[in-house]
């Protein structure tokens, strides 16, 4: 390993570079699995590129795709920023979309523009109530984000699948004896616009791009985003400062939640035009409340480098549907080789943290004093 | 001095080690331009420079840590390469870091013995690797338990380990940087002796100081960095302190700061049988009382670890008192949050400046503010107003002389130095009512020493209270109006500075009472 740390330069250039590795390695036993499935793999691939690249109405899927990706990674950059790890995107996207919807559905008499307006207001705030509990919890009772996120994204799926087969079902199949769980359509008035039709190209990517933007100024530019990133980096020192760590890792948490659930709203307003679900959480959001975390990661936890990164990913899923069909291989290759990519690119981000430490346990700065105790930050910060 | 080859460690001896023309670059900073050093067997050779000067990079440029742009490394004449600490290691070269890298949790032998190829496969040999710190230790005195725990070693013994690591992975040279910063004066006495033996067996020491007296009582030959650049390398015995002093930073330089008189005002802070906790659950503070004055700088005394750490803090809200009240200006603000006590105008420079004071991975300019950054003018409306921002990193940068390529640059690529040059340029700027100063000079060179005394100096004068904690009698004798030692968390006494003597400091500190003796 050492000879990799040839340079300081080399050795940052190799940490940019990781998640691009990480891909390419995941394409490449991608290719070996395709190989043994006796497909060409450069058939393949160029079906993938295709897919993702080759008309505009390829284009227009792959940026309708990357649309709720990007909006979940603005979250993510926040929360990881603030070493909060949110892993509960899907379940915030869900929440966000049921609000949203409930809001198109029963506020029927307002201007399209304004249902739209507290619609996405609403999946803002569905997501930042889904993502603020366990945030809360991680600040007052020490439980673990990672499994709290996780187990309220299982709560959002049953809530999901006990709605829309009851209380929000959609008249007609209650009254038919189909019964599929889903809501009533949309009015076409609350539809989010086309900007390129034919294709499905709608306005929530432009809402998301101006988000991110948004973010880098909240991020940079407030006191707040000053703060979270100061109790991501060295909670002991922002205490010192006078800043209450808990409370911003709960609002790290929360708007990182926000974005996940605009996501979903953005979603249904957007794409689907109501809510409909197979029983699993992926049949609506498509996974992307866990491929927006990869996207950020992809993009450095900077809400626009994001933007090409959501970009790439999305053409990633929309080429692999296409590749799919041309070359006959089976969907769970795909699923495969979607899931390697994820693992390759988060274990790569894992690994550039680990890099960093080694890097600074060896340089350590020499006027840094050897440690104390640590103290329990957030125990104290409760207990007084 | 032995004339065999070999350590008394078995390894073979560096006679002589040699860096030419060693350039290295960071952006914006030209931190080695073309130096020339080179150690020799047997001899402390120190290196000498104001913060920022090059000296850490230079060390590691020769631990394999960092790359040269250019020059070379000779060794016994012979060119070698060394692109990362396991060359420099194999090739006979240790280093120290003043932030020791050791597994509290472990024993000082599987510390040692952590990352070394085990004689028994993957299982670790424990008893060998005892065994051989115990031969080890005899051989250069230095008293050692090889099955004593980290966490339970004092500062000055976890410096012993990490001598013991470098000896047991074979260093014939050895490299010192800043080891004295953060130990007592009876553990610098300590180190010399072991540096004394290590020298007299064969090896080779580089070592980095501030502190000039230390410089003068252990070292052969000096060699003065300045601006990255080599400015001459002189035997010690033709030179006196005052010489080195002026000859590193190019002009005369005071020790005695002038403290003026200053008529004390009211109490500023007071402590009433304060009693808090420490990290470790030991008592803390055991009911500690303390009256500090306007325009007065009360010194605090004592071996670290005596509940010094554990007082700033609980004054400043960052440990919770269990009994006993904290008074700020007639307001009581025990217990209250960090957030409040600081807006009354509290400031407080940490001991571990690093850990708790900054963020490393802040630029220069936001680390600048991290007090007052939610307050106009450097917020507005929750929006940081970056010019105003701006201008107050360009006004601290340049009144505290702050070594660094811009204030974008993020604050850990600065010198040891300069990174606690900007936690004591913003707590002192911010005009505060009481400062709490927790060995304020610990790593600033003589001039940056200097300039930071002034300022307390002319905060006394400007009225403010200060607590000065510190292990340096002599700068607690420059600057205290009154001197109170501290001894397992109770004040044993607080004397006025002009009947202190450094005897008497000294019976407190080891918990004695003079009358008593
Ligand atoms: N990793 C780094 N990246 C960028 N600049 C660096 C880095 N390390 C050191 N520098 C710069 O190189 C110069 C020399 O730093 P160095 O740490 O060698 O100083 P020093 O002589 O050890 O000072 P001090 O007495 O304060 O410890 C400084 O200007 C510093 O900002
Ligand atoms: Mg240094």
């Amino acid at each position: 390993m050492t000879k990799i740390f040839q340079s300081e330069w080399m050795s940052h250039l190799v940490d940019a570079l990781l998640p691009v590795f990480a891909t390419l390695a995941a394409l490449i036993i991608g290719a070996i699995m395709l190989l043994v499935l006796g497909v060409n793999p450069i058939d393949a691939y160029a079906a993938l590129w295709d897919g993702a690249f080759g008309s505009s109405n390829a284009f227009a899927e792959t940026l309708v795709k990357a649309t709720p990706l990007l909006l979940v990674a603005l979250g993510i950059c926040i929360s990881f920023r603030g070493d909060v790890i949110n892993i509960g995107g899907e379940g915030q996207m869900i929440i966000g979309a049921i609000l949203a919807t409930w809001v198109g559905l029963n506020f029927t008499d307002l201007p399209g523009w304004l249902v739209i307006t507290i619609a996405m207001l609403a999946g803002f705030f569905g997501g930042a109530v889904w993502g603020g509990i366990p945030g809360f919890l991680k600040a007052y009772f020490n439980v673990n984000e990672i499994l709290s996120t996780v187990m309220m994204n299982a709560i959002a799926v049953q809530l999901m699948n006990f709605l829309l087969r009851g209380p929000m079902i959609d008249p007609a199949q209650a009254e038919a004896a189909s019964q599929i769980p889903q809501t009533a359509r949309l009015l076409d008035a609350f539809r989010l616009a086309r900007l390129m039709p034919p294709t499905r190209l709608h306005f929530g990517a432009v809402i998301a791009v101006v988000l991110a933007g948004l973010v880098y100024i909240l991020l940079w530019r407030t006191t707040l985003g000053y703060r979270i990133r100061a109790v991501g980096q060295n909670p002991h020192a922002s205490r010192y400062a006078g800043i209450q760590v808990s409370r911003y890792m709960v609002l790290a948490l929360l708007l990182s939640g926000a974005f996940a659930g605009l996501a979903g709203a953005v979603q249904v307003y957007g794409v689907n035009y109501r809510m409909i679900t197979d029983g699993s959480a992926s049949g609506f959001t498509g996974s992307a409340g866990f491929n927006g975390i990869v996207a950020a990661l992809f993009g450095g936890l900077h809400p626009i480098w994001s933007i090409p990164a959501s970009i790439l990913f999305g053409a990633l899923l929309v080429g692999a549907n296409k590749m799919q069909r041309i070359v006959q291989v089976p969907s769970a290759l795909i699923i495969a080789l979607n899931g390697l990519v994820v693992v390759f690119v988060v274990s790569s981000e894992i690994l550039r943290k680990q890099r960093q430490r080694k890097r600074l346990a060896v340089a350590k700065r020499d006027d840094e004093l050897p440690p104390s105790g640590d103290k329990q930050i957030q125990q104290a910060e409760a207990g007084s | 001095m032995s004339e065999t080859d070999n350590l008394p460690s078995g390894r073979s001896r560096i006679h002589s080690l040699e860096m030419r023309g060693i350039t290295k670059r960071f952006p914006g900073v030209l931190a080695s331009d073309h130096v020339n050093f080179d150690v020799k067997a047997g001899e402390v050779h120190a290196l000498l420079g104001e913060n920022g000067a090059g000296k850490s990079t230079l060390m590691k440029i020769l631990y394999g840590l960092y790359h040269p742009d250019e020059g070379e490394i000779l060794i016994n004449g012979k060119p070698v390469r060394i692109s990362s600490p396991t060359d420099s290691i194999n090739l006979g070269i240790g280093m120290i870091h003043q932030h020791f890298m050791l597994v509290p949790t472990l024993t000082v032998a599987e510390n040692v013995a952590l990352g070394l190829p085990s004689s028994r496969g993957l299982l670790t040999d424990l008893d060998v690797v005892s065994k051989r710190i115990v031969d080890l230790a005899d051989i250069y005195g230095l008293r050692l338990d090889p099955s004593a725990y980290v966490w339970q070693l004092s500062v000055g013994q976890q410096q012993r380990i990490e001598i013991i690591k470098a000896l047991y992975r074979g260093a014939a040279l050895l490299i010192l940087d800043e080891p004295t910063a953060v130990l007592t004066p009876q553990e610098v006495d300590e180190l010399f002796v072991i540096m004394r033996q290590m020298t007299k067996d064969g090896h080779g020491l580089v070592f980095i100081s501030h502190k000039l007296h230390e410089v003068v009582e252990i070292c052969n030959r000096v060699s003065v960095l300045r601006d990255g650049k080599m400015i001459g390398t002189r035997p010690t015995s033709e030179t006196t302190k005052q010489d080195l002093a002026n000859w590193m930073v190019g002009r005369e330089v005071g020790f005695a700061p002038d403290r003026g008189n200053v008529q004390r005002g009211e109490i500023r802070l007071k402590l009433e049988d304060v009693k808090c906790g420490s990290d470790r659950g030991t008592p803390g503070l055991r009911g500690v009382s303390l009256d500090i004055h306007a325009g007065e700088i009360l010194g605090i005394a004592g071996v670290s670890g005596n509940g010094q750490r554990e007082l700033a803090e609980a004054v400043t809200g960052l440990r919770k008192v269990i009994s006993g009240k904290v008074t700020l200006e007639g307001g009581e603000i025990t217990n209250l949050q960090p957030a409040e006590i600081t807006e009354r105008l509290l400031s407080y420079i940490p001991e571990e400046r690093m850990k708790d004071g900054m963020i490393k991975d802040f630029t220069v300019a936001e680390n600048l503010i991290l007090r007052e950054h939610h307050k106009p003018p450097y917020s507005n409306y929750g929006f940081l107003n970056l010019k105003n921002i701006s201008a107050n990193a360009d006004m601290l940068i340049k009144k505290f002389r702050v070594k660094t390529p811009s204030q974008e640059t993020m604050a850990k690529n600065l010198s040891g130095g300069n990174i606690q040059k900007i936690v004591l340029a913003r707590e002192i700027s911010r005009t505060p009512r009481v400062i709490i100063a927790a060995q304020p000079t610990r790593g600033l060179d003589i001039g940056a020493t200097e300039y930071v005394r002034e300022q307390l100096l002319e905060q006394r004068k400007l009225g403010t209270a200060i607590i000065l904690i510190s292990e340096d009698l002599d700068e607690i004798f420059a600057l205290s109006d009154r001197i109170a030692v501290l001894y397992e968390g109770s004040v044993m006494d607080i004397v006025p500075r002009a009947s202190a003597t450094p005897q008497k400091l000294g019976m407190l500190m080891a918990g004695v009472h003079p009358e008593n003796a």
